[in-house]
């Protein structure tokens, strides 16, 4: 097995997600093994795998929806692996999570799954109608208010899954798999709204996929507000960089950890098999 | 481990260790008691979080629309023709003694104390029960439950608290309509059947009645209630193994609800003849 590459971590301060020797296993095992990362504020890392390496449960833990076995997880500032499950539910009205197959709840409509944290935080009935019509033309759905999530299509349901975890704009946005199993158009308009996301909210974003070109659709685009088109290369505005960073999970820990142009450089063989 | 695209990582060749039987039975019995202590503590919550904000008033209303309204027709229905059956069934022996009359004591005792909240009891669970664990069970699989818990929600409070409190309130409700349908189906029974007059047949049916039976009925009907409800949600929260694990828990929440209610009664029953008894 060839040697995985030095991660080059960020600095240690001003972090809004920071997970150290974070260790999680079930009854095959454990899953994940130390695993260590942080990310900046504004900051999309793509979280790359293959099935079973972790991703999705990285996520759920940075969430604070599961508990590790071992290791600390802070999270805008808060060390969220010692809180109670009542501390917990406060601690994810920040967070916005886009679970893999949307994870819409089928008895409500679009709109009601849209206003739900609104209407959970007991909001003003006259605020929460614009609101969420603002963020449903914000992933173009606006006209599927009353639809029902039965009778909208994967991508759509993927899009009022954004909708709704952004809609109380939340800090930091988690996408799980967010393009699995649909076609390379859809895929490409849900990138899209990542992209939008990502450069008008300036949301801190952890992306677990196994598709690296929406990695390096993040990496290499950017969202243009006052065009209102995506356009190629980094924002004029950012100047900050970097904004996208890869972590390559391998065997439960972080087999690589950098920009994407150094993971295109590297000539590791297993990194090689996510790029042919 | 492969290092190339294409190749496949090679199994291990050590054989896995087979478990002794001792070994199996520990492990099986420690799953039965964390089963039970989960149920425990899932049962607990579901009371207290009644007691503490956020509640959920209109879940509960439409989960009582459910429970409650949703079962009023087999409710009605079974507590009609178990009253008349009650007749046909006593009436015949009655007849043999000459005490025909006696019939509306027996049936109105019959139905007040045990038929009323078992079959009542029993008709619920086999209905909402399993509705329970197949909507909770859904809502697991398909992550609706994780996607409540990462909107800032207790899926404990939003999802079983209304379901408990709602059958806690309809099943007795239920239960009495049942109990007043069965003396009708009986006082039909007992005037075609065996010419007794309805006046006798409700004065009997009523006289015989003590305050001790009405409470009898009425608490067995409300630990019916939370037995069917908690354990249908117990059955729904734990579903794992996609759409095949919705519907083993689907019927596991008939068995489990409708065996539970049955050993319950008997020790009410115990429980409430001795302390008549005693008061």
């Amino acid at each position: 097995m060839a040697s995985p590459p030095t991660p080059s971590l960020p600095p240690q301060s001003a972090v809004t997600i920071k997970f150290d020797d974070v260790w999680i296993g079930f009854d095959e095992g454990p899953i994940l093994r130390g695993l260590t990362f942080s990310a900046q504020p504004g900051e999309t890392l793509v979280l790359l795998g293959e099935t079973g390496t972790g991703k999705t449960l990285a996520l759920k833990i940075a969430a604070g929806l599961i508990c590790p076995d071992r290791g600390t997880v802070q999270a805008l500032g808060q060390d969220i692996t010692g809180k109670s499950e009542e501390e917990l539910l406060q601690f994810r009205r920040q967070i916005g999570f886009v679970f893999q197959e949307g994870a819409l709840f089928d008895s409500l409509t679009v709109g009601e799954n849209v206003a739900y944290r609104l209407v959970e935080d007991g909001a003003d009935e006259n605020r929460i109608a614009p609101q969420v019509r603002e963020v449903l033309r914000f992933v173009e759905l606006e006209h599927t208010a009353d639809m029902l999530p039965s009778e909208l299509s994967g991508g759509m349901r993927r899009r009022v899954s954004i909708a709704r975890a952004l809609v109380n704009r939340p800090p930091v946005v988690l996408y799980d798999s967010p393009t699995a199993g649909l076609d390379p158009i859809t895929s490409q308009t849900i990138i899209t709204l990542i992209l939008r996301l990502r450069d008008i909210y300036r949301v801190t974003a952890l992306m677990a996929t196994h598709r690296l070109q929406d990695g390096f659709a993040l990496a290499n685009f950017h969202f243009d507000p006052k065009t209102r088109t995506v356009r190629r290369g980094p924002s004029e505005e950012r100047t900050q960089p970097p904004i996208t960073r890869f972590l390559v999970l391998r065997e439960g820990h972080i087999y690589f950890e950098g920009r994407p142009e150094e993971l295109l450089k590297s000539r590791d063989s297993y990194l090689q098999r996510f790029l042919i | 481990m492969a290092d190339t695209p294409f190749q496949v990582p090679q199994s291990g060749s050590s054989a896995p260790e087979t478990p002794s039987v001792a070994e199996v039975l520990t492990d099986a019995a420690k799953q039965s008691v964390l089963k039970v202590q989960d149920y425990a503590k899932l049962s607990a919550r579901s009371v207290s979080n009644l007691f503490t904000r956020p509640r959920y008033g209109q879940d509960t209303l439409d989960q009582m629309d459910d429970i409650g309204v949703g079962s009023l027709p087999i409710v009605l229905l079974s507590g009609f023709f178990i009253g008349a059956v009650m007749v046909l069934q006593t009436g015949s022996q009655f007849q043999r003694f000459g005490q025909v009359s006696l019939t509306g004591d027996i049936v109105s005792l019959a139905l007040v104390r045990e038929l009323g909240p078992t079959i009542t009891g029993l008709l619920v669970a086999g209905r909402c029960s399993s509705g329970i664990a197949s909507e909770l069970g859904s809502m697991v699989v398909t992550e609706q439950v994780d996607a409540m818990r990462a909107l800032g929600t207790d899926p404990g409070r939003k999802l079983i608290s209304p379901r408990v409190l709602a059958s806690l309130i309809t099943v007795p409700l239920l239960t009495t309509i049942s109990v007043f349908v069965g003396l009708i189906g009986g006082m039909v029974a007992s005037v075609f059947s065996l010419r007794l007059g309805a006046t006798t047949f409700w004065q009997r049916a009523i006289a015989i009645l003590e305050f001790s039976d009405l409470m009898q009925g009425f608490t067995k009907s409300l630990v019916f209630a939370f037995i069917l409800s908690t354990v249908g949600c117990y059955q729904g929260m734990k579903v794992r193994g996609g759409t095949q694990g919705v519907g083993r828990a689907t019927t596991q929440a008939v068995v489990v609800s409708s065996v539970m209610i049955i050993i319950a009664d008997t020790f009410l029953t115990k429980l409430a003849l001795y302390l008549a008894d005693k008061l």
